[in-house]
């Protein structure tokens, strides 16, 4: 199924359709863009004909200066089967040549009133939004101290439990349960929650709560960047859990790596707190502070520097 | 890992309570078990995930399951929403 098509670009974009409407339903697979300047001037070697063509004052004033027959011409060979639009910016005046090819190949053309450089970023910003890899998550985002936080865990674990306690304690609600990710350029990973459950969170015995209602427009958040994962499961007496943390362990989600940290659940064991102090320990790495590190460095060196006095302990 | 296409008979779709028993039903298995609708997926085990789907009479989804017991957790779900009134 098509993430976008030609029509989502008319209607989010408050194009105006010229013509070429029975290509509307095409689909846009790709955020480049192209000025078809040099294919105006008879380079076809390189046409990119899966993107959609933006033609400005340049190209349009060029055009004119052809000859008739060479306009046909090449305008024929921009309406190509794949192209899913055309746009003209500045609201500019539209070549007959080019509303009987786009008609003839159901090659929509649209128009908007903005500059050429102004249109193209906005169209590349819309397609790159659009057309982002997306995935959903169960679990449950936060913002604890600015940091977006997921937690994951099988259900049943108490993962809404501790959600509910990081948002008593001040900290924000993004999505419970479901989490919608996007992957953004440069590998970073939006999280936001499905329309419909947005603002609530589900709690064993209660049932269904609205956490913007309970606690105010301050506890929620609409969508976050995740940067830290914290897994909780249940405490297996049997597995080692980390004693340092000096080694960073990761998921990937999409393609992007996350930091993340496991939790064992036991009773009597503060996950709020947990979860808090996991967030500013990492954002205290990302500011350079690695406390195992140093810990651990300050070990080697007295270690080292110190072969006597060790044993003077003994 | 089992995997069945299915429609959606439930009479009023998976509204809050049919879902609250689907969930209640998908809770009784240790397997893990997902709900996929549009290329959305979601975990069977969690009431808010489903009901974020929003999945009306008719829709088409996919049920998954894996684990110890994904066999009869498929049968027993799948018999659930191909259901009218949601009780097998």
């Amino acid at each position: 199924m098509a993430k976008v098509r030609t029509t989502d670009v008319l209607k989010n974009l408050d194009l105006e359709l010229v013509s070429g409407e029975d290509g509307l339903h095409r689909p846009i697979t790709t955020s480049d863009l192209h000025r078809p300047g040099l294919e105006l001037a008879g380079f076809l070697d390189y046409y990119p004909k899966e993107r959609v063509q933006l033609l400005g004052r340049t190209e349009l004033r060029f055009f004119e200066k052809l000859p008739q027959a060479e306009r046909i011409e090449r305008m024929e060979r921009l309406c190509d089967d794949e192209t899913p639009a055309i746009v003209i910016s500045r609201d500019l005046d539209i070549p007959e040549e080019l509303i009987e090819s786009s008609e003839r190949h159901a090659v929509p053309v649209m128009r908007s009133n903005l500059t050429t450089t102004r249109l193209f970023s906005k169209l590349t910003a819309y397609l790159e939004k659009m057309l982002a890899p997306t995935t959903a998550v169960h679990g449950v985002l936060l913002e604890v101290y600015g940091v977006g936080v997921l937690l994951t865990g099988k259900s049943g674990v108490g993962k809404s439990e501790a959600a509910l306690d990081l948002v008593k304690r001040g900290h924000r609600l993004i999505a419970d349960d479901c989490v919608e990710i996007r992957q953004e350029e440069n590998d970073t990973l939006v999280g936001t929650a499905p329309e419909l459950i947005e603002h609530l969170l589900e709690i064993r015995g209660l049932g269904i709560i609205n956490v913007m209602t309970l606690f105010g427009a301050g506890a929620i958040r609409g969508s976050k960047q995740i940067t830290l994962n914290v897994h909780l499961e249940l405490w297996n007496s049997k597995k080692q859990y980390d004693r340092l943390g000096i080694e960073d362990e990761k998921i990937k989600i999409i393609d992007t790596e996350v930091t993340k940290v496991t939790v064992p659940v036991r009773p009597g064991r503060n996950l709020a707190v947990i979860i808090e102090v996991a967030a500013m320990n990492h954002r205290l790495k990302r500011f350079g502070i690695n406390t195992a590190q140093q810990f651990t460095n300050k070990l080697e060196n007295v270690i080292k520097s110190e072969p006597d006095s060790n044993t003077d302990y003994l | 890992m089992v995997e069945k296409l299915t429609e959606v008979q439930l009479k009023t779709g998976l509204h809050a309570r049919p879902a609250a028993l689907f969930v209640q039903e998908a809770n009784r298995f240790s397997s893990e078990i997902f709900l996929e609708k549009d290329g959305k997926k979601v975990n069977a085990k969690s009431i808010m995930g489903i009901m974020s789907l929003a999945i009306n009479r008719g829709s088409e989804v996919t049920l998954s399951a894996e684990g110890s017991d994904e066999e009869e957790a498929v049968k027993v779900l799948a018999e659930f929403i191909e259901s009218e009134e949601g009780h097998q």
